[in-house]
């Protein structure tokens, strides 16, 4: 099989790619949003919508220092800002109410300062707690497999590419400046659970042509389990592409950074678990056997 | 054979049965006309979230420091009725009051409130009603004269009701049938639940303060045989006494005991009401709010139909053209997935968000992850010169072991993705959770069924094009 044969090739390109992940984090770094941070955010809606610097000077002198305004749509405008008390919210608000215009209340959200706090730990402990529970559960399944290669290190490998397949498109997300939310998250944990999908239906091949020995040689028994899955893998993922296309096109507004993100973390994590789990796996055979 | 095209044809049914049901229980989906079975369907309405229905979420922090750490619960089950009651009083459909209780593992423990007004788009009233203290009054009947009056205008505005006149509320019935005292909920000192030692009743006794001794003391006096009406946040829209006991005897210790048929949840709640007189926490902080309008929750609901209404169309479209007769079949599954979902939906109350919708469209995709699977080993087996049911049989056996430990990653994580949970995340991983155990079932027994069911077997021209896929006919 081709890619097992030029595997070098595969993983440079991915080496390249976390490594200008890693690039971009470190240069740009990640544009937390306010539920991580805490801070407040309104949206408004007028019927004539005032320029952005009417509406700048306006909350300035309200007391809103460093307040963003964005607009968003065509009539709407968005204000970020720092956590607020009721009070303080009826203040932008009635700042926002530019004299001579009709504007609209949209919606609003103000999180404190512990509540983000206490989302960022709780975000670390679900992406470890993610990884843990899909390593040892692949070591359970994957037992009974120890020639030529012990079942831990599918889940190692498992690991490796799951971290793979949520670094890239998180450094595709910082590149493109898209704020890190909750939903952010949600989406990197669901990229894993889909991923290792396809990486555990690979290595179920893999497992059952060892158990029927199609061939002696591992890479050759790699081979031909990628070959018998390949269509099902892209299939699988076009699919999940699909309506994740949809959900993106035609969804809430509220889901589109989301569905992209998942959309992203699916095409890559489809690549990962056909270009690179499964030549580690010979590259992890070969070192053992010299 | 007979048997499974029975079984097919039963699934089938039960299916549209299904995909009817929902049909009848949303009005909007029939505008207009009424639809056999709608009243008993329509119990059952999707439960929506604050950001597709619109209205406001607060979450408050409760200060229990000064809470002893045995009574924390009942402090914050005594806070979350009183703001219920006044979330009540607030005309709100389905308003959520609930405690939760953060950190643990990832910090000190801290007590917190949220509160969900769905349509209520008015926050400063909102916050201003909550964060009041809640005020508790005894009240004593008023004269005979002025009682009577009160029932007389009453009974005239009841007649007018019944008639259907304009209704013009008088000030006597306004004012109700109890009079205000100097007596209130600060001079109360405690309420604690005991039971009778011979009855083994419940009983609640109160004790007050020094001045609310003598106060009290004064009024049962002038009042013995009367009722006196206890109110909690009357003026925040609770009408109704929370307690109403007839005064036997004058009390001069400033110790009293309300008996009477309660059962002991009742008195609990009871004493929990008597002692809010003040909120039962130090303080509550309101940590965050949000308050999304009701057009902007309609329009992202809309949204999230018509994406999932496109995919499924898609997807439909995709397994039809390239996996020919089994992929129609998958549709089928895909659609029975599709109405037993809502179905869950509906019966267990689960709330839909954007979020929970995009978990359910996104398990729409992965639903049709084992069909595929299956239909690629199906394949796999007619190329080896299989028929079309030992191919069959063979493709699902050898797909399952793939498609369980697959699965199980999936649920695995949307377990810790429940864990994780704030609202928001807990909708999508509930959906997408549920999705992927559904899907295993639909993809399986039912997508199995309807294949078997199918009248083509053996290994000729029309089974080869049928059960090829892509551009190609099986060899």
């Amino acid at each position: 099989m081709f890619i097992v044969k030029y595997r070098k090739i595969f993983f440079t390109i991915s080496i390249i790619t976390i490594a200008l992940s890693f690039f971009a984090m470190a240069t740009k770094g990640f544009n937390a949003g306010i539920d991580f941070k805490g801070g407040s955010i309104i949206e408004v809606s007028y019927d004539k919508r005032p320029d952005v610097e009417t509406l700048t000077k306006a909350l300035e002198k309200a007391g809103f220092e460093g307040a963003r305004v964005q607009m968003a749509g065509e009539s709407d405008v968005m204000v970020k800002t720092r956590a607020l008390s009721e009070v303080e919210r009826q203040n932008l608000s009635s700042t926002l109410a530019i004299k001579g215009l009709q504007m609209e209340e949209k919606q609003f959200s103000s999180i404190g300062p512990t509540i983000g706090k206490e989302l960022r730990s709780k975000a670390w402990y679900a992406i470890i707690l993610v990884i843990l529970g899909i390593v040892l559960f692949i070591a359970y399944a994957f037992r009974h497999v120890s020639e030529p290669i012990s079942s831990w290190k599918y889940g190692m490998i498992t690991t490796a590419t799951l971290l793979h397949d949520i670094i890239v498109p998180a450094g595709v997300f910082v590149w493109l400046g898209k704020e890190v939310d909750v939903l952010f998250i949600v989406a990197l944990l669901s990229i894993m659970g889909v991923s290792v999908h396809d990486t555990i239906v690979v290595f179920d091949r893999i497992r059952e042509n060892l158990r029927l020995k199609v061939s002696n040689d591992f890479a050759t028994t790699v081979g031909t389990s990628l070959r018998q899955t390949f269509t099902r893998s892209i299939n699988t993922s076009l699919t999940v592409m699909i309506v994740l296309a949809t959900l993106f096109f035609f969804g809430p507004a509220s889901t589109k950074d989301f569905s992209l993100i998942l959309w992203i973390g699916i095409a890559v994590g489809t690549y990962s678990s056909v270009f690179i789990a499964s030549p580690l796996l010979v590259v992890l055979e070969k070192r053992q056997s010299r | 054979m007979w048997k499974t095209r029975i079984g097919a044809i039963l699934l089938l049914i039960i299916g549209a049965g299904i995909g009817y049901f929902i049909y009848a229980s949303e009005p909007k989906l029939h505008e207009g006309k009424t639809v056999s079975g709608q009243a008993f369907a329509e119990k059952f309405p999707f439960k929506l979230g604050l950001d597709l229905s619109g209205g406001v979420q607060l979450v408050y922090q409760a200060d229990v420091t000064s809470v002893k750490p045995g009574e924390v619960k009942n402090a914050m089950d005594s806070l979350r009725d009183v703001i219920e009651r006044r979330v009540n009083a607030f005309g709100v459909s389905e308003p959520i009051v609930q405690i939760q209780e953060k950190g643990g593992i990832t910090g000190p423990v801290e007590e917190r409130l949220l509160v969900e007004l769905p349509g209520v788009t008015d926050v400063k009233k909102a916050v201003d009603m909550i964060g009041q203290t809640p005020k508790l009054e005894f009240m004593t009947e008023r004269s005979k004269a002025e009682l009577d009056a009160y029932n007389k205008a009453l009974e005239k505005l009841q007649a007018d009701q019944t008639a259907g006149k304009p209704l013009n509320i008088p000030a006597v019935v306004l004012a109700g049938p109890y009079k205000p005292t100097e007596l209130n909920g600060r001079f109360l000192e405690r309420a604690v639940l005991e039971f009778d030692q011979t009855t083994r009743e419940p009983i609640v006794s109160i004790v007050f303060n020094k001045q609310g001794s003598d106060l009290f003391a004064e009024l049962t006096k002038a009042n013995v045989g009367k009722t006196i009406a206890i109110y909690l946040d009357r003026e925040l829209g609770n009408p109704e006494p929370i307690s109403a006991p007839v005064v036997r005897e004058a009390i001069l210790g400033g110790k009293a005991q309300i008996t009477g048929k309660f059962t002991a949840l009742e008195a609990k709640t009871l004493v929990g009401r008597l002692n809010s007189g003040a909120l039962p926490v130090d303080k509550l902080d309101l940590l965050s709010t949000q308050t999304i309008s009701a057009p902007l929750g309609a329009q992202a609901l809309m949204a999230g139909v018509w994406a999932g209404v496109w995919g499924l169309v898609i997807v439909a479209g995709f397994l039809v053209l390239w996996y020919r007769l089994p992929g129609l079949v998958s549709v089928f599954a895909l659609a029975i997935y599709v109405v037993i979902m809502l179905a869950l939906f509906k019966f267990l109350g689960v709330t839909l968000t954007a979020a929970g919708i995009a978990g359910f469209i996104l398990s729409m995709g992965m639903a049709v992850d084992a069909n595929i699977l299956i239909f690629e080993r199906t394949k796999e087996e007619l190329r080896k010169g299989h028929g079309v049911h030992e191919a069959l049989r063979e493709g699902f056996a050898r797909a399952w072991t793939s498609i369980r430990d697959s699965n199980i990653s999936s649920i695995i994580t949307a377990i810790i993705l429940f864990w994780f949970g704030t609202s928001l995340i807990k909708g999508f991983a509930l959906t997408f959770g549920l999705g992927v155990i559904v899907s295993m079932f639909t993809a399986i027994s039912i997508s199995r069924t309807l294949l078997f069911a199918l009248p083509f077997n053996g290994h000729g021209v029309v089974v080869r094009t049928l059960f090829g896929s892509g551009f190609f006919r099986l060899k």
